[in-house]
């Protein structure tokens, strides 16, 4: 068991939940409000140091019963060491936790994927848009249990939206305002942009 | 500031009343200091590796900001991995990473045998440091090959090329294709390596630092390619770390983390040779450190064809390894073994499970939680390439349109794995 787990409880006594161990890793599960505050103790922390930010995910069981949990795995350079930190969501509830960004730039990404494919919003993210899925994506998030390994909308549906794409939604409102041709739009499109409906379809479902 | 002297000779000039065409000074065009400009780059063009499509807000010919815009290759692969039998999970990881899909192969079997504790036999592990070495040399062969026909070098990319084309004949000898090589099982490897196998590597170790030596003479202390590369998208080591890089954007940044050194696995401590440091964090320590490491697989391929050991490729376990076939046709126990792996899958306990390996292009996770079927409940790679080129933005900011296109390919990503 790594020692940072019980140093954490020594630290932050009731934010830290059941420390584990799964083939050899070390998993201490937080309360999901501190999240930024214990993952900045580990990183600053002498003797702790977990300086670099592995990764960072989601897991939702097939177990509707089971919370879904937010994981960081993060890792001391210095002293080769890994933690798993991970933090328990419930998936019917309020999907929010802080955004580490602060901490780590390399977490601004991970966790707009978080986002893009279960949901999670990280509070304090910078920039938090879907990533993979495309902006106007209205089919939820592909990788929760509830939804189906096709997609939600039929497959009829799917090719009516593709087809019927917007091709004035290739840019976001910020880049046309630096290219200045929003000023040239027409303005039906300014106002539905103005409203944030890039994209969207007057008759989708 | 005085105003320029060249004179710019518009493409339809037009002529002036006395016939002569018009030419218009510089200084004369409409003033267009404080407007910025919005450049699409693709997703369908050739320096951008793929189909990333990168926004560019340009000051004249200055970077102000980059915005990516990824998923035109999204799979879903790890939804479609919660469907799927462990080793049906295999053919997915060649898919990701394409340019080294032995060594994710690789790394999708140690996350799998990790969670089921399962130790793999010597032979095994020799013959995987070999795919994760031939991997990482075909990896950056393509690397340098386009990078340096991206920056205008076109002789180093047909000598790249031809190497890893050397690499592909002998996986192709061990697998039967070229690309998607799902060369291993949980618990082993597909095959065991054919008659003829172990001298073509060893000829290829032998003359492949000749090739790496041309490509040196040609590159490094070219003009073109030094001025090209030296200064431009620099990260410090903190920046690299704060950005979670890894890999050889992260060594190049100085940061000396290799995961086969730091967290080994298939007994890479037991191989000599060194981890790849680079100084200043630029594209062309980037390039120096990739080619360095070309050398380095060299050497641990040919330590490992000195120490291949002789005896089984497969566990001896009949619950995660199919029994051979003529077995299965004619034993009944082995028979119900095959029915129950090829119907049920192989079960892993409960638990959870990352391993972490040296790909090419950085760290390669693979994280996989089990609720105890033979399907795992999350299958989450880290993708590095991904990660990697969540810093291009910062490293493209104020460098020039040019240079961006040098800062994309020293990133080294793949945009199978970026969108997986």
């Amino acid at each position: 068991m790594n020692a940072s787990a019980d140093a954490l409880r020594a630290t932050f006594s009731t934010a830290i939940g059941r420390a584990v161990e799964s083939c050899g890793d070390t998993i201490v599960y937080i309360a999901s409000d501190r999240v930024l505050d214990v993952l900045r103790w580990l990183r600053d922390t002498p003797g702790h140091q977990y300086n670099y930010l592995v990764d960072v995910t989601a897991v939702e069981y097939r177990d509707r019963e089971r919370p879904l949990e937010v994981v960081y795995q993060v890792r001391s350079l210095e002293r080769r060491v890994d933690l798993r930190v991970k933090v328990e969501l419930d998936p019917q509830g309020d999907l929010t936790v802080d955004s580490v960004v602060p901490l780590w730039q390399g977490a601004n990404w991970l966790e707009r994927e978080v986002y893009d494919m279960f949901g999670v919003t990280f509070r304090g993210h910078p920039d938090l848009r879907r990533i993979l899925m495309w902006e106007t994506y209205a089919e939820g998030y592909p990788l929760r249990k509830d939804f189906p390994l096709r997609g939600r909308f039929s497959r009829a549906e799917q090719v009516r939206q593709a087809l019927a794409t917007n091709p004035e939604a290739h840019y976001s409102l910020e880049e046309l305002s630096i290219a200045d041709a929003f000023a040239e739009l027409p303005e039906d499109m300014k106002e539905r942009l103005r409203r944030g409906e890039r994209g969207k379809l007057p008759h989708s479902e | 500031m005085s105003p320029r002297t060249v004179e710019l000779e518009l493409a339809t000039p037009g002529l002036d009343a006395d016939g002569n065409a018009v030419r218009v000074p510089l200084g004369a065009e409409p003033a267009l200091a404080e407007e910025h400009m919005l450049v699409n780059l693709g997703p369908q063009h050739p320096a951008t590796h793929g189909v990333l499509r990168l926004v560019v807000e340009l000051d004249g010919e200055t970077v102000v900001r980059v915005i990516p815009h990824l998923g035109y290759l999204h799979s879903g692969f790890e939804k479609l991995g919660e469907y799927r039998h462990y080793n049906q999970i295999i053919p997915l990881t060649d898919r990701t990473d394409y340019l080294s899909p032995m060594a994710n192969n690789v790394g999708f079997a140690l996350a799998a045998e990790k969670l089921m504790g399962i130790a793999i036999t010597p032979r095994c592990t020799v013959l995987r440091v070999i795919a994760c070495e031939m991997s990482r040399i075909i990896s950056h062969m393509v690397w340098l090959g386009t990078t340096s026909i991206d920056l205008g070098a076109f002789t180093p990319f047909l000598w790249a090329f031809q190497e890893r084309e050397r690499i592909y004949n002998l996986q192709e000898m061990w697998t039967g294709a070229r690309l998607t090589t799902s060369v291993t099982r949980v618990g082993g490897m597909m095959a065991d390596i054919p008659d003829g196998f172990v001298d073509g590597l060893r000829q290829f170790t032998r003359t492949f630092p000749q090739t790496l030596a041309e490509i040196d003479r040609v590159l490094t202390r070219n003009a073109v390619w030094v001025g090209r590369t030296q200064g431009v998208g620099a990260l410090t080591a903190q920046e690299a770390i704060n950005n979670s890089l890894s890999g050889p954007m992260l060594r190049a940044s100085g940061v000396p983390y290799d995961v086969r050194k730091d967290q080994p696995y298939l007994d890479y401590e037991t191989y000599d040779f060194d981890v790849v440091v680079g100084e200043h964090g630029d594209v062309y320590d980037r390039y120096l450190v990739r080619l360095e490491e070309c050398h380095q697989a060299n050497r641990i391929l040919a330590q490992a064809l000195e120490r291949l050991p002789d005896g089984p490729v497969n566990v001896a376990d009949p619950r995660v390894i199919l029994p051979p076939k003529s077995r299965a046709m004619n034993d009944m126990e082995a028979m119900i073994y095959h029915f129950k792996q090829v119907m049920e899958g192989v079960k892993a306990p409960v638990g959870e499970a990352y391993v972490g390996i040296e790909n090419p292009k950085g760290e390669l996770g693979n994280y996989l939680v089990s609720d105890g079927t033979a399907k795992p409940v999350r299958w989450r790679i880290r993708p590095p390439s991904f990660i990697n080129l969540s810093a291009l933005p910062r490293m493209a900011e104020g460098h020039l349109l040019s240079d961006l296109i040098a800062i994309n390919a020293s990133v080294d990503i793949v945009m199978g794995e970026v969108d997986r």
